[in-house]
């Protein structure tokens, strides 16, 4: 039995590499996507086809179109790539549909009482119209900036803990508990602060420090968490030229790792207040609503919030309804604000401190 | 300033693994001593033992002992910190700290080591290590920028001039040109010869010719397989490692026969 070369078929060119093929035109997922949507149009208006149904329609043609084209003259490999254009550019549209329907909503309902009467009445003796949440303002304030207060000095000095010092059994239970925690339903965070307080000041207690020692139960592990990522991100060669100018651990980590980190670190508590800001279950249990402004976290009576009074104000409307109504959506329109805002913040710090390079 | 260094029988290990094998040799003051040897032979390892940080890995440990001016350094009272003030280090890669500026990075060692001192004695101690690192002409307008604006060789320059800072009686470096292109190489090598005056210097290489250019001493490390530990085989003048050494492995890996 003899072996032989496999011989290459005489018609295909040693040097003839295809590498020019042809390419649709810049134009050509517009077109069939104007077919598609045109045909979904029609089909809406002549049948009364749901519009939604109309959309899906218009797609699902302009994806059939690109594809069989697009294979046509482009091949295989093109035509996939388009198809899966498609489908992510669609799947994007369809994840902004809610939020650009929230927000529209908000704005539209929200704007009408989006006054300065707001910003500067509380609900006391209101009966109907007028009033504000002036009060659920600054105890939403208060009670975000006390949960602040108490989680960042715990969150930080535990990711501190967990990632330059920590070995072995306590860490990991550290570690363990910390994502337990980020588990836990808001509902619970708040009958644990309840239960808490319960034992100080007895049944029936409602506080604006009790609402910010639930939040920060939400809070700790989320600063925690973001800290521990970003102190990871230090290089460990930062911290081993530090040591080996003799400088102790406790100053490597305090000047060098922490200054290194900070702009993470800031950004990531920023965002864990955006998370609390807006919590609602705990609250309403452990702060209670009131109309009056109530600016003393520490005294054993009702504190407003504004998750807490667009809730009321919705849920419990007095009599005529609109204005509580409206009240309700300018609330929740202060606090979308509020955290966009911090979001914001949160991005200018992490600029601001960030290492410059040049 | 500069101190002699007293090697007995050191072992290292990482946990239960043997990295570094009962190395003795002796490393005089004021002169450049080159460790040289294939991948994973220990030289590192060894090099770190010299001020302690290897102790950064954690299970870590030693045997035998490191005597500079009389005191072991893994004596029971010993700090590691005290030892790693005395006994700098500079490392492969430039590292200097991104959040501070050049000068900042040079007078890190003083400021963070809590020594108080007059704004006009720390710029006379900035500009000194700077001058030392053969830095100071080409940043003395930018002090302030960051350290990373640096160009790779002049950041390796820094990060001498920030362990020179804090007046150290021996410098290591672990393979400091390995990331530097030759003329920056060039720059270091210069350096290394000047300063050898007032320090001295343990240096890791790769680089053959680097260790024939600038040291005195040449140790030879080797390995005998993976999992083995590492071992020295030779420590001699520079000169005789190069020209006539007297062990065959040595001679094997010097040439490029090494296999």
């Amino acid at each position: 039995m003899t072996i032989t070369a496999p011989q290459r078929e005489s018609s295909v060119p040693l040097s003839g590499m295809p590498l020019v093929h042809g390419t649709l035109p810049g134009w050509a997922p517009w077109a069939t996507l104007a077919a598609g949507a045109a045909l979904g149009a029609a089909l809406a208006v002549a049948s009364g086809l749901h519009i939604a149904l109309a959309i899906l329609l218009a797609l699902l043609v302009h994806s059939v179109a690109i594809y069989a084209w697009s294979r046509s003259v482009e091949g295989a490999r093109r035509a996939t790539d388009r198809i899966v254009t498609t489908i992510v550019s669609g799947a994007f549209l369809l994840a902004l549909v809610p939020l650009v329907s929230v927000i529209m909503t908000v704005l539209q309902k929200g704007l009408v009482r989006f006054d300065a009467e707001f910003f500067t009445f509380s609900m006391r003796g209101i009966v109907g119209e007028g009033g504000g949440a002036y009060h659920a303002i600054l105890g939403t304030l208060i009670i975000t900036g006390l949960a602040a207060a108490i989680s960042i000095p715990i969150g930080l000095m535990s990711a501190i803990y967990l990632v330059e010092y920590g070995r072995g059994r306590l860490a990991k239970s550290v570690t363990f508990f910390v994502d337990v925690m980020t588990g836990i339903p808001s509902i619970v965070a708040g009958l644990f602060a309840y239960a808490l307080f319960v034992l100080v000041f007895g049944p029936g207690v409602r506080m604006g420090l009790a609402g910010a020692v639930a939040l920060s139960v939400l809070m700790t592990p989320v600063v925690v968490r973001s800290t521990e990522e970003m102190l990871k991100l230090v290089p460990h060669e930062l911290r081993e030229a530090s040591y080996a100018l003799g400088i102790p651990k406790w100053r490597t980590v305090t000047k060098i790792v922490l200054p290194t980190a900070v702009a993470g670190i800031a950004s990531g508590v920023t965002l864990a207040i955006a998370r609390v800001i807006g919590e609602t279950a705990p609250l309403l249990i452990v702060a209670g609503t009131t109309t009056a402004v109530n600016l003393n976290p520490f005294d054993d009576s009702r504190m407003a919030t504004l998750p807490v009074f667009s809730y009321y104000s919705y849920a419990l409307p007095g009599v005529p309804r609109e204005p509580y109504l409206d009240r309700a959506w300018a609330a929740a329109l202060t606090l979308i604000l509020v955290v966009m805002a911090l979001n914001l913040v949160g991005r200018v710090i992490a600029r601001l401190f960030a290492p410059k390079s040049r | 300033m500069a101190k002699s260094i007293d090697i007995s029988d050191l072992s290292i290990f990482y946990g239960s693994f043997m990295a570094v094998r009962e190395v003795s040799m002796t490393i005089q003051a004021r002169s450049v001593t080159a460790l040289i040897g294939p991948s994973g032979c220990g030289k590192s390892t060894f090099l770190r033992s010299l001020n302690r940080m290897h102790e950064v890995v954690p299970g870590a440990r030693v045997e035998g002992k490191v005597v500079i001016d009389g005191q072991d350094l893994y004596g029971p009272d010993i700090d590691p910190v005290a030892v790693r003030r005395q006994i700098g280090m500079v490392f492969q890669r430039p590292n200097p700290f991104p959040t501070m500026s050049i000068y900042e990075n040079t007078a890190a060692g003083m400021r963070l080591n809590n020594k108080r001192m007059p704004k006009k004695d720390l710029d006379e101690k900035v500009e000194g290590s700077l001058r030392g690192a053969n830095l100071w002409e080409e940043v003395k307008d930018r002090l302030d920028r960051p350290g990373s604006s640096l160009s790779g060789g002049q950041q390796q320059r820094l990060c001498i001039a920030r362990a020179i800072a804090v007046e150290p009686e021996v410098l290591l470096m672990d393979e400091p040109c390995s990331a530097l292109d030759p003329i920056s190489t060039l720059a270091i090598e210069d350096l290394i010869a000047e300063l050898k005056q007032e320090y001295t210097i343990i240096i890791v290489t790769h680089n053959m010719q680097q260790a024939a250019r600038v040291s005195d001493r040449t140790g030879f490390f080797t390995i005998e397989g993976t999992g083995k530990p590492g071992r020295l085989i030779e420590m001699d003048d520079t000169s005789k490692i190069f020209s006539m050494p007297s062990e065959k492995q040595t001679e094997d890996y010097i040439s490029g026969r090494f296999g």
